[in-house]
């Protein structure tokens, strides 16, 4: 850590450093594009992988944190950018630097309102266009009279806005075209088979070849990050379920342990190891669907069948400890909510016993056929740099041979002392990440193969206050969600409600990096390549 | 084996000893079109019966098991639901065209049904130049298809029509090579002629490889001909919705939706004409008693039979493989069964001009 301080001083004076268990360093935004570049190709600190923005409003001021992770180094460091204008707020975007950064800044603008200055994409993310206001400023209008339910269609526009900074530093507004004026575009979605959920590519296509896709997300944004800020923690945690309804358990895990960190809470090993069984269990789940639904994509319609049954029985084992197939809530501050149900190592062994058997028989009929290798060898080829630039983490940026599994980065729970391999490909395209997920499988059978008889006993939930109030400060913890690094950003100001509380989900750079991977391809990629990335609408919505 | 042409005419005589010449053709022509609308539906709902009870066990499910034994009832029950739903009419569509669609492609697959072999005299027509008809025939479909994803007014239809219009201009090419393999080799396009040539051993048997690589290339050709899986890129499910039948609503979608299925018939159906001896029982050269005994199971039931064979292999391949892209689709029918056709073709050419079959 304090090499990377003493680099940053030496060439910026103007920094201001935090210390924590993440370096956090304040600059003034006149610098922050230099201090960016430096981060990001200086050989000594080299903090390629942007892993999130967070918006936020002080009050007095309003700004940035940027949370930068060097692969190579296996370091983080949050950057604080911040300006004192709230009419008009500006930044110096870095979209130049990091592809995924325009999207991040996108949703910034969004919610905050303010601007980054050359982001050649400057537009709202999820919110529609005519919506007054930026609801995550703590001076927002939140009444129902703002922003009414409209009767009428959506308003769409053909034009994005590009912000400048002129000679005499005043702001310019440029409009520009999305497509070009005779583009023939398709719109594929909400409603479509293949987009998993109500999400919208705008697709501009020449015959079956695709020329640019516009990927117009938000249909099911709820908010949560703004609704959070008004609930006591314990509260917060029911829609970590409802993000990616099939990583319900790794996302509640992490905020479970931002949670129980901030507070200073110690959970018991059993705890410990539920929750890691649970987080394995949903990885096999997950992976199975995906499996599933990805082959029925392609067409092959009868490999969904194969693959939900394994994954029925999971919901099964789910169901009788958790009481539900889906949206658990079964996690909660200080262990899990209830004791395993008492035939639960009993389902878990039988479920062990079927997998290696299972995804055999998928290797069978599926990933051997020489048209499903025609589909997917060599389409929607990610290479790693790229990979990190997009921040598409999880099995897709393993695929593209990124080791990016946080389990092994930066440890957390029980996971240091399990023997597993993390699956890394290097093809990059979407068989790879195919496979990659068809390892995985292997793999969290592993974990669960040295856990199942381990169970230790003790208490699943230790005694914790009512009414939890941490002190003032602010944390960031990341896990490994089924579809990559999911992180969560939690700001406490000293009351019993967070006062901001962002997700960091991996599928919102998984459905930004659809429209570089395709282009060129025909629209049947366009399928196979979504379907291979594997996000899940809510998770980029949130 | 019964002679259904004694029935034909008998029927015919009985006729024309009471009325006149034109009203008795008349007359037969309802007939015949009542039989074969009655054939055509009830084909239709066998279809798909069988392919819901077929993909479901390849999919360890039950399939339709509710309405009816075995829920033999279903596919009626869908026929009823189907006529009584609304046809929905669309603003900005050419309201012509998108109407007329649907027929075109039911009537392309019915006029094909006039030459197929249904047993030994039971047949609509059997002129000289058959097989000539059967493939000039089932080409209007695509016009139909075409319309109806132009007409529609609708991107992913249009798409959908433009990939049938290749596909199925494509693949007419490997099923007409492969089909005139096989006349080559029988030396008549007569459909008559072809399955009496089989009288002593299906073609399949006698042709030699020519003839199982006819078989074969045909069998690929015709399932993309019916734009089933692994080549229904025309109505990929996951990609155009529907394809071309996207806006159809009612009994206008049931014409496409039956008209696969008859197609999926047709495809088999010619198959078993060219390759399995139409409704000819199976014969094998000098076996006496075991044709004797074969020629007992009457021609209608071979014929249905064997066609349903191998509609069953169409539908394996469905409900296995993956959907194929279209540029490999397109290079797969042009890069490889074309040329391998033409091969076969001059192979066959070959073996039956130095005689060297069976």
């Amino acid at each position: 850590m304090a090499d990377t301080q003493e680099i940053i001083a030496k060439l910026f004076p103007q920094a201001t450093f935090e210390e924590g268990d993440i370096l956090t360093v304040e600059i003034p935004d006149a610098q922050w594009h230099d201090l960016a570049e430096t981060l990001r190709d200086n050989a000594e600190l080299s903090f390629d992988f942007l892993m999130t923005i967070v918006g936020m409003d002080w009050v007095e001021k309003m700004g940035c944190i940027y949370y930068l992770t060097s692969t190579k180094y296996n370091k983080r460091i949050a950057v604080k950018v911040a300006t004192e204008d709230r009419v008009n707020p500006a930044l110096t975007s870095i979209a130049d630097l990091w592809h995924i950064a325009g999207i991040y800044e996108r949703e910034v603008y969004d919610f905050f309102g303010i601007i980054f200055l050359n982001n050649p994409d400057m537009r709202r993310l999820f919110l529609s266009i005519d919506w007054k206001g930026y609801p995550l400023r703590k001076d927002y209008d939140a009444s129902p009279e703002t922003n009414p339910v409209p009767e009428d269609n959506e308003r769409q526009s053909d034009f994005t806005q590009v912000y400048t900074r002129d000679g005499e530093g005043k702001i310019e507004c440029k409009e520009e075209r999305i497509f070009a004026e005779n583009d023939f575009v398709v719109n594929i979605g909400p409603q479509h088979p293949a987009t998993h959920g109500v999400l919208r590519f705008r697709t501009a296509v020449d015959g079956e070849t695709i020329k640019k896709i516009d990927v117009y997300m938000g249909y099911i944004h709820r908010g949560i990050e703004k609704i959070c800020e008004n609930l006591t923690y314990p509260q917060t945690l029911h829609f970590m379920d409802r993000l990616d309804y099939f990583s319900a358990h790794p996302y509640h895990h992490c905020l479970c342990m931002t949670i129980e960190e901030a507070a200073g809470i110690e959970i018991s090993r059993r705890a410990q190891v539920i929750r890691v069984m649970m987080d394995e269990l949903s990885r096999i789940a997950s992976h199975c669907l995906f499996i599933g639904t990805f082959c029925m994509d392609l067409g092959a319609t009868t490999m969904l069948f194969y693959a939900l049954r394994v994954r029925e029985q999971i919901l099964d084992i789910m169901d009788k400890t958790c009481g539900a197939r889906m949206t658990f809530n079964y996690e909660c501050i200080g262990g899990v909510m209830q004791d395993l149900a008492p035939d639960f190592v009993d389902d878990v062994k039988a479920l062990l016993k079927i997998i290696p058997q299972n995804l055999k028989e998928y290797d069978k009929l599926f990933t051997g056929n020489v048209i499903t290798k025609n589909r997917m060898e060599g389409v929607g080829v990610l290479g790693r740099e790229d990979a990190i630039s997009w921040g598409v983490t999880g099995p897709s940026g393993r695929a593209s041979g990124w080791a990016c599994d946080v389990r092994k980065t930066t440890p957390y729970s029980i996971y240091p002392e399990l023997d597993f391999e993390e699956v890394i490909r290097h093809e990059g395209d979407s068989m790879a990440r195919f496979k990659v997920r068809m390892g995985e499988i292997e793999q969290s059978a592993r974990i669960l193969e040295q856990l199942v008889d381990n169970i230790p006993e003790g208490e699943y939930c230790v005694k914790v206050p009512k009414v939890l109030k941490f002190p003032v400060g602010h944390w960031f913890r990341t896990v490994e969600g089924c579809r990559g690094t999911f992180g969560v950003y939690l700001e406490s100001d000293g009351t019993v409600n967070p006062y901001r509380l962002k997700l960091a989900t991996p599928s919102l750079p998984a459905a930004a990096v659809v429209d570089s991977l395709t282009r060129g391809d025909k629209i049947a990629d366009l399928i196979t390549i979504g379907g291979s990335l594997d996000y899940i609408v809510p998770d980029i919505d949130r | 084996m019964f002679d259904f042409s004694l029935f034909t005419n008998w029927i015919h005589s009985f006729l024309s000893s009471f009325m006149p010449e034109w009203l008795t053709i008349t007359t037969e022509c309802v007939l015949i079109g009542v039989a074969l609308l009655l054939t055509y539906a009830l084909l239709a709902l066998f279809y798909i019966y069988f392919e819901r009870k077929v993909c479901a066990a390849f999919q360890c499910r039950l399939g339709p098991n509710r309405v009816g034994p075995m829920g033999l009832l279903q596919s009626f029950a869908d026929m009823f639901k189907m006529l009584i739903k609304e046809l929905i009419s669309l603003n900005h569509t050419d309201k012509f065209l998108f109407a007329l669609a649907p027929y075109l492609v039911i009537l392309a697959s019915m006029l094909a049904f006039a030459v197929l072999p249904w047993g030994n005299g039971l047949q609509i027509i059997d002129f000289n130049i058959g097989i000539f008809f059967l493939i000039a025939v089932s080409s209007i479909g695509v016009l139909g298809i075409l319309l109806a994803g132009w007409s529609s007014n609708n991107k992913f239809t249009l798409i959908g029509a433009l990939r049938s219009g290749a596909q199925m201009v494509s693949y007419e090419l490997s099923i007409g090579l492969s089909v005139l393999t096989m006349v080559v080799f029988a030396g008549s396009m007569s459909v008559g002629d072809i399955v009496n040539a089989q009288d002593n051993l299906w073609f399949i048997f006698s042709g030699h490889i020519p003839a199982i690589i006819a078989f074969i290339i045909y069998l690929i050709a015709g399932t993309a001909e019916t734009n089933r899986g692994p080549f229904d890129l025309p109505e990929a499910e996951s990609e155009l919705t529907a394809g071309y039948h996207t806006e159809y609503s009612g009994i206008h979608f049931g014409f496409f939706y039956l008209a696969e299925y008859l197609n999926l018939f047709i495809v088999s159906g010619v198959a078993t004409l060219l390759f399995f001896g139409g409704w000819m029982p199976l014969h094998f050269p000098g076996w006496d008693g075991f044709n004797a005994i074969m020629n007992y199971i009457p021609g209608v039931v071979w014929f249905i039979g064997k066609a349903i064979v191998i509609s069953f292999i169409i539908i394996w391949f469905k409900w296995t493989f993956p959907r194929l892209r279209i540029d490999q689709m397109l290079a797969l029918e042009w890069k490889y069964l074309l040329p391998i056709n033409l091969f076969n073709l001059v192979l066959m050419v070959l073996i039956v001009v130095y005689g060297i079959h069976l």
